[in-house]
């Protein structure tokens, strides 16, 4: 048994070994995760394909400038998240917990947003399964309530990862407030920071693809709604 | 099998710490996986109890016990609870959560606490499945197909696909816990081929379970979604496609079939080699072969859809693919058999097992190819040919395998050995009852009587009676094992290594101290470095038993801790 302060824990003989079986553990999440919104991405692509007016009718509802301005909250989120473990690698105990204060402030940010276009959409009656109600073309209807269900399921799926994100970026800015970390073992924060740049990337995935893509166009041949 | 003179150590991972927090707060792999390992026996009789109960209602042509209500629950529940709860968990999280830190010289997986969690999450998936049979069942399949599952069936639906998306996310953080600890965690001189073949297999396993299980948890959340918002995810009145809902089942569902079979193929090659006294021959193409099977795996889902509107190119892509898997199944049995060649075979428990396995395996895997031929299935698409091939596999490999596994590995988990006789005549039952219930199945599948139905033609009887009467004999053959296993944790006689077996976990106590190792190993040669000729007489602590033994090596001594020559 190793002593109660060393953080390699009983069962690793070195910290290097501690430390790549976290790596590698992480990457192996994140593999997990990538399968896990693949699925969605796929369901995305078949009716994409299946329904293609609808889609591009349905998404020019979306509110392209708050995506857009999600996106930046999120992409800065991402570099002031390098700072902080760039940060932890050299022992700075002020810089890492500014930095992580700063990614939490962007994070927060990106759900506030989201939750003022959640609220936007419901008013509208964009909601599946709760309100749904289509005023375009008839023909369209089904296709755009499955835009929607995607839509919502998609990102409340990255909402929920980045509400996840939050509560462990609290959990490591209390341990690095407590002095638990050092340039011999900031591990957490690193796999933190792996965790926190994946759900920033899913969400640069979604961003064109549920706000961006055909948005704006007419549909095949004219007609819009 | 040889009679050992040894006493239990005095501290083992049994006896450190008592009470029932030091089991349900543990994070010792060998104690979380007798966690599972009585968590799945619970499930596998209650999942076999359905079985049981559907052979009883096709004694006879009419319906007699059950309405078709019933019936649909019954085979529903049976393979919801078999599959997901306990042939995915079986071998990976009881023999291989015991086994994998000790076979390859570690303290202890990479991730303890998170092993312990997964456990919890394989409980709570567990109780949600529990609470569907208590309630009143759900009557989908265990294939949940849309868009029956989704709009159509009035029954808990919701909890049930829940119960399934936990216990897959127990399995994912098991097969991630895995690969970590198999690359991180080996010790000094383990270099990746002198790994056993069971770690090769385990390894083959968990990249499945890591790959592919979320698609299955996410399919399965989006036809709660879909039920509990009506939205039309997979419905195609409102637009959605249930064919979707089948590429993206089968996705996870067919790799699943070697979730459950690669461990078994990974037993198998230990007990060859502990019951031949031989290293595996052409080990590194069996190792490779385990991969080679998990990569096919994720290829050739498109077979299991050949008449649900797949276009027929499709079809001949994902056929070719399927016959693949043909190649590294068969390298196994091939090399398997060449190892039993000039071997010195011993008939013990574990060996029958194995052997049982081989054949049965075999004849699943053919059958197999049968299926994955597109003109051929159409025929015997969703009839009991399909029902008899898979429980081949799954149950005439897997559960085979478990068994035998489970055998073979009982002294070393308990430092007790359960009564030999009982062991061979429970093989013996096994065998017998397993060939009875499914050979006729492949008769009358192929005549024509399809799955899932509880009455069925007249002249199909006499093979439906024989099915019946043979799964009751195999109903005994598990129960046996499930009493002398029990009577053996207190009056087995105490054995430490009663096979001479090669391999580190038998290099140290059996059952093992807390952190398995008193010291770490140093690992300087292959696996199964078994001396082609008897050993020197040395001291020998036993007497033979079964005529083909090999003497005992000189090193494994009495008190139980002997550590090979060449493994300090």
């Amino acid at each position: 048994m190793s002593n109660a302060h060393s953080p390699v824990a009983h069962h690793f003989y070195t910290i290097e070994q501690q430390k790549e079986s976290a790596t590698i553990g992480m990457w192996l999440f994140l593999a997990t995760e990538i399968l896990l919104f693949g699925a969605l991405f796929t369901a995305y692509a078949v009716y994409r394909y299946k329904f293609p007016d609808a889609f591009m009718v349905a998404s020019s509802r979306m509110d392209w400038k708050m995506g857009g301005l999600n996106t930046l909250f999120l992409i800065v989120s991402s570099v002031t998240m390098v700072f902080a473990v760039s940060s932890a690698e050299k022992g700075r105990r002020g810089g890492l917990l500014g930095f992580l204060a700063a990614t939490g402030f962007f994070g927060t940010l990106f759900l506030v947003v989201k939750y003022f276009e959640y609220k936007h959409h419901y008013l509208d009656h964009d909601v599946p399964g709760l309100n749904f109600q289509w005023t375009g073309a008839p023909e369209l209807a089904n296709g755009a309530q499955m835009f929607f269900f995607l839509y919502f399921f998609m990102t409340g799926l990255h909402a929920l990862h980045m509400i996840v994100g939050l509560g462990l970026l609290i959990w490591i800015f209390i341990t690095a407030y407590q002095g638990k970390y050092s340039p011999e073992y900031y591990n957490p924060v690193e796999m933190f920071g792996l965790y926190w740049h994946f759900v920033d990337l899913v969400w640069i995935f979604l961003f064109p693809l549920l706000y961006l893509l055909g948005a704006h166009l007419p549909p095949g041949g004219g007609g819009h709604h | 099998m040889i009679e050992e003179n040894v006493s239990l150590p005095r501290i083992h991972y049994l006896n450190s710490h008592y009470g029932w927090k030091s089991w349900l707060f543990t994070t010792d792999h060998k104690r979380i996986g007798l966690l599972y390992m009585v968590s799945i026996t619970l499930m596998f009789f209650l999942g076999g109890f359905f079985a049981l109960l559907i052979r009883l209602e096709l004694l006879t042509p009419q319906a007699d016990m059950f309405t078709a209500d019933t019936y649909n629950k019954f085979f529903t529940l049976h393979g919801v609870i078999l599959i997901f709860f306990f042939l995915v968990p079986s071998i990976p999280a009881t023999l291989g959560n015991f086994l994998i830190p000790l076979m390859i010289g570690a303290k202890d997986v990479a991730f303890p606490k998170l092993n312990l969690l997964s456990w919890y999450i394989f409980v709570i998936g567990s109780l949600f499945t529990l609470w569907v049979v208590a309630v009143g069942g759900i009557d989908t399949g265990w294939t949940f197909y849309t868009p029956y599952s989704t709009t159509f069936a009035n029954t808990h639906v919701i909890a049930a696909t829940l119960g399934v998306f936990f216990t897959g996310f127990s399995s994912i953080l098991t097969g991630l816990n895995f690969i970590v600890t198999i690359h991180k965690m080996r010790a000094p001189g383990l270099t990746w081929f002198r790994l056993p073949l069971f770690i090769w297999s385990l390894y083959a396993t968990s990249i499945i379970q890591v790959l592919a299980t979320p698609v299955l948890g996410i399919t399965m959340v989006l036809i709660a979604a879909e039920r509990f918002a009506k939205v039309g995810i997979f419905d195609p009145a409102l637009g959605g496609d249930p064919v979707l809902f089948q590429h993206m089942f089968w996705f996870y569902s067919h790799p699943a079939v070697y979730i459950m079979i690669l461990p078994s193929l990974g037993v198998v090659s230990e007990l060859i080699s502990a019951f031949t006294w031989k290293r595996v021959f052409g080990y590194k193409f069996v190792a490779v072969s385990s991969l080679m099977i998990a990569i096919f795996s994720f290829i050739v889902w498109g077979h299991h859809m050949y008449v649900s509107s797949m276009s027929i190119y499709a079809g001949m892509l994902f056929s070719i693919l399927s016959y693949l898997v043909a190649v590294p199944s068969a390298v196994k049995v091939f090399n398997w058999t060449a190892t039993l060649y000039k071997g010195s075979v011993s008939y013990d428990t574990p060996m029958l097992y194995a052997l049982g396995f081989i054949g049965l395996f075999t004849i699943g895997g053919l059958t197999g190819l049968f299926l994955a031929s597109m003109g051929l299935d159409r025929h015997l698409h969703d009839t009991y040919f399909v029902i008899a091939h898979f429980h081949l596999i799954m149950v005439g490999g897997a559960v085979m395998g478990y068994f035998g596994g489970l055998h073979y590995w009982w002294p070393k988990m308990f430092g007790r050995m359960y009564p030999e006789w009982w062991g061979r005549l429970s093989a013996l039952i096994v065998f017998v009852g397993f060939n009875l219930s499914f050979f006729p199945q492949f008769i009358i599948g192929y005549l024509g009587m399809p799955r899932r139905y509880h009455v069925y033609a007249p002249e199909f009887q006499v093979l439906n009676v024989m099915s019946t009467a043979g799964s009751s004999i195999l109903g005994v053959g598990y129960l046996l094992p499930l009493v002398y296993f029990i009577w053996s944790l207190r009056y087995g006689k105490v054995a430490s290594n009663p096979w001479r077996a090669k391999g580190l976990e038998w290099e140290t106590t059996s059952p093992p101290p807390p952190e398995n190792f008193l010291e770490q190993p140093i690992v300087t040669e292959e696996a199964y470095n078994y001396p082609t000729r008897p050993a020197q007489p040395g001291k020998q602590t036993g007497k033979l038993t079964g005529g083909l033994n090999p003497p005992a090596s000189p090193t494994a001594t009495a008190t139980g801790t002997g550590r090979e020559a060449e493994v300090v």
